[in-house]
């Protein structure tokens, strides 16, 4: 029992930082080119961008 | 070392894809001195063309970033100081890419904001889901739970419900309560529904320790309704783009002469009433125009459906779609033109849009069948339970799990679900659909009516059946022709190839082009510039002073796989017929090339959109295919419409569905597709009735546990969304795909 009462918010706060993980990625645009960024990891990086 | 995938373009051949490079300064935008432009790259596919394209841009002077979305094909570049524009474009056409700028807009932005809140609260939902459910099993499972952990885990379940399915549920909420102030019911409004109601019920069990709560059955119905939603927005914003790219590879741009006499390039949508314009020879008017001073001929198959182009005299109105073809001249902007031709096609549409408005989706009619039925046995469950001696908790909660179970899940979930699946399969066949229901009218559809120029046909006429005097002749004309935009002299020059230019060349518009070959004069042009018996039909003569004319003759080409799409849609039991605007002749053997036995020659707009509605009256359901001014009546009005990429704005928005590429099979498998989908709706209706019709009679009788309500919840998504999925196919590879 009490080990129950210890693990909830333990849960609670793993699924928080997982859906903030998840807000942060949709935000700073990680999905808006899966295409690009396969490539983009195989190129030498010397120009901007 | 980059690595360049084969099929990509080298920069040493001409790519096809390209397309002309416009004059991209209107499309620059400014902010603190850093200036940014968004393009459109075709033909990139692979690393190799990213870190080409991003390093041979990023090289020129003042360039703080370039970077190429390879998902959507765009480029964005921004830089500060004196580059021109114009130098970036032409650095990505020198590598071989096609290039165009454009306007990303407002709607698309405001679309991706959409999306993305929807995503966020489908990640909400779903997480919200997984811990309402974690919590749940040993409530499920555990029959010797002691009470005081029952309790706790209910009132955990309820702390994370709660506030889960208020943020989740906004997009269901809003659209119930939209759609009951309009006084109409849609899907959403049982959806809110069992929703609040289970929510309710589930506390109130909790707060006096009773038998159940479905706290996990609510944010699962959210979480599966929200999958649906998320991927129709998805699909309709890609949709929304390629159609956008489609439209900005037309005219876009215009040249406006200021008043110090400078002429600067502006947006289409900028122009204002009154602007005057410089039109180029070969550019597209993008509005409606008057023509203030030169001489020119234009090209207006796209406003009229005619193939012979038309001489130009000062202070005629021009429509927006016409091409200018021979010399420059300058024109007058107007509001919108207010001429016969322009009223005429307005009321028409006009006409067609109420028609259409007056349609009734599957799923509308499915939910305004449903939502009183099933709230009609919710409420004869609570009556009944009442009558027999229930308290009214007891009572409450038969009512409740017959909202929750007979689950909209399944209904509100069969018609999307097949729409996005069938219009990502169109999407990747280069075909946008404007709506989702625009899938079940092009699924009605029995009778399909043609227009001929720019639709049937490509609208570009080729070289036919050449003579030996012509093929002789072919290589000097071409020298000639090589300096018109004459759709007659690009075709001739299409065959002949790249090759020198004679000299002093002089066009006269509506007649033809002098100039000198080798020291002696020559011509070309239409017969009786050249003083030649005109033979009738599409020609070009040529000749050297003093020598006897050689005719060429032009055929309007056919869309490639014209004939065989024709045959398929006859043997699906379709009647295809041809409505041109054009002359008899060529109308008739268009007519026999295709193989289509019934064409009417020399349909004015009025005739066109006339002849569709009488079909209409004689309970036939048209298809309307057309890309011109004059068929946007028709296109309108007709059940179902579909035009070409290269049509008129008015056309294009008047249709159900725009394809891009030559073939006019993209015909073909639109209907074939929205018949698929047809059939896969009804079964996904019929097989979410026939669970309602099992699952009543055991929530009435009271037996319904959380449990049940998850399992049932669960798995009749899952059919429907398996059914629908039966349609998807063979993944084709996205190379060569619109963006």
């Amino acid at each position: 029992m009490n080990v129950f009462m210890l693990m909830l918010p333990g849960i609670a706060v793993l699924a928080l930082v997982g859906l903030g993980a998840f807000r942060w990625a949709l935000k700073s645009g990680q999905f808006e080119d899966p295409k690009g960024a396969a490539a983009r990891i195989l190129e030498e990086s010397d120009h901007p961008g | 070392m980059t690595a360049i995938a084969p099929g990509c373009p080298s920069g040493l051949s001409l790519s096809a894809t390209a397309t002309p490079a416009q004059d991209p300064s209107a499309f620059v935008a400014q902010k603190d001195g850093v200036k940014s432009l968004d393009l459109i790259v075709k033909g990139a596919r692979c690393g190799g063309c990213l870190s080409k394209i991003e390093s041979n841009v990023g090289r020129l002077p003042g360039i703080r970033l370039a970077r190429l979305n390879l998902s959507s094909g765009r480029l964005r570049v921004e830089w500060a100081g004196q580059l021109k524009p114009h130098a970036i474009v032409e650095t990505v056409s020198d590598l071989g890419y096609g290039v165009t700028a454009f306007d990303p807009g407002k709607v698309d932005v405001e679309d991706a904001r959409t999306e993305r809140r929807l995503i966020t609260a489908l990640t909400i939902a779903g997480v919200g889901t997984a811990a309402v459910m974690f919590m749940s099993e040993p409530l499920w499972f555990g029959s010797d739970l002691p009470a005081d952990m029952r309790n706790i885990l209910r009132w955990l379940s309820a702390a994370v419900a709660i506030p889960v399915a208020i943020i989740s549920g906004q997009p269901f909420f809003s659209s119930a309560l939209a759609s009951i102030r309009a006084r109409r019911l849609n899907m959403d409004v049982p959806v809110s529904l069992a929703v609040i109601l289970a929510l309710a019920l589930s506390l109130y069990e909790t707060s006096v320790g009773g038998q159940h709560a479905f706290f996990d059955a609510s944010v699962m119905l959210l979480f599966f309704l929200l999958i649906g939603r998320v991927l129709d927005a998805r699909l309709r914003r890609r949709a929304y783009a390629a159609a956008n790219e489609l439209a900005s590879l037309q005219t876009a741009t215009a040249t406006r002469l200021g008043l110090n006499g400078r002429a600067e390039a502006v947006r289409a949508s900028d122009i204002r009433p009154g602007d005057i314009l410089l039109v180029a020879a070969g550019e597209r008017l993008a509005i409606d125009a008057e023509i203030i001073s030169g001489e020119s001929d234009v090209d207006l198959r796209l406003v009229t459906g005619e193939v012979e182009p038309m001489a130009t005299i000062t202070g005629q109105t021009l429509h927006a779609g016409a091409v200018n073809l021979s010399a420059p001249i300058q024109v007058r902007a107007l509001a919108a033109a207010n001429d016969s031709l322009m009223a005429d096609v307005a009321r028409l549409l006009e006409a067609g849009e109420q028609k259409k408005s007056g349609y009734r989706r599957l799923a509308d009619k499915a939910a305004e069948l449903y939502v009183p039925q099933v709230h009609a046995t919710a409420a004869l469950g609570f009556v009944g339970w009442l009558m027999f001696g229930a308290t009214a908790a007891q009572a409450a909660y038969v009512a409740v799990t017959v909202l929750i179970i007979t689950c909209p899940c399944a209904l509100a979930l069969a018609a999307p679900l097949v729409q996005v699946v069938a219009a990502g399969r169109l999407f990747r066949e280069g075909i946008f659909l404007s709506s989702g229901d625009a899938l079940e009218r092009l699924a009605a559809i029995d009778h399909v009516v043609l227009d001929k120029t720019g639709t049937l046909t490509l609208g570009d006429p080729v070289l036919s059946n050449m003579s030996e005097d012509a093929r002789r002749a072919l290589t000097h004309a071409a020298m000639l022709a090589r300096a018109s935009h004459h759709p007659f002299s690009r075709a001739l020059v299409k065959v002949a190839g790249a090759g020198p230019v004679a000299e002093v060349i002089r066009e006269i518009p509506g007649q033809g082009v002098t100039g000198t070959i080798e020291g002696r004069r020559a011509k070309i042009g239409s017969a009786s510039f050249l003083g030649a018996m005109a033979g009738g039909g599409s020609e070009l003569w040529f000749a050297f002073e003093g020598e006897a004319p050689t005719p060429f003759h032009f055929d309007d080409a056919i869309r490639p796989e014209a004939a065989e799409t024709i045959a398929k849609l006859k043997a699906m039991g379709i009647e295809v017929e041809l409505l041109s605007g054009d002359g008899a002749e060529r109308v008739a053997r268009a007519a026999e090339a295709a193989g289509i036995q019934q064409w009417t020659a020399r349909a004015t707009p009025q005739s066109k959109a006339a002849h569709v509605k009488a079909l209409e009256a004689s309970g036939q359901k048209i298809l309307m295919v057309g890309d011109g001014l004059n068929d946007a009546g028709a296109l309108a009005g007709a059940h179902a419409s579909i035009a070409p990429g290269g049509a008129v704005d008015v056309s294009r928005l008047a249709s159900d569905c725009v394809f891009s590429g030559d073939s006019l099979r993209a015909i073909a498998i639109t209907v074939i597709t929205a018949r698929a989908a047809r059939a896969r709706m009804r079964e996904n209706f019929a097989f979410a009735a026939l669970y309602n019709i099992v699952v009543v009679p055991v929530a009435l009788a009271g037996w319904v546990t959380p449990l049940i309500a998850a399992v049932a919840m669960s798995a009749s998504s899952a059919v429907v969304t398996l059914n629908a999925l039966r349609m998807a196919g063979p993944r084709r590879s996205s190379q060569g795909g619109m963006p």
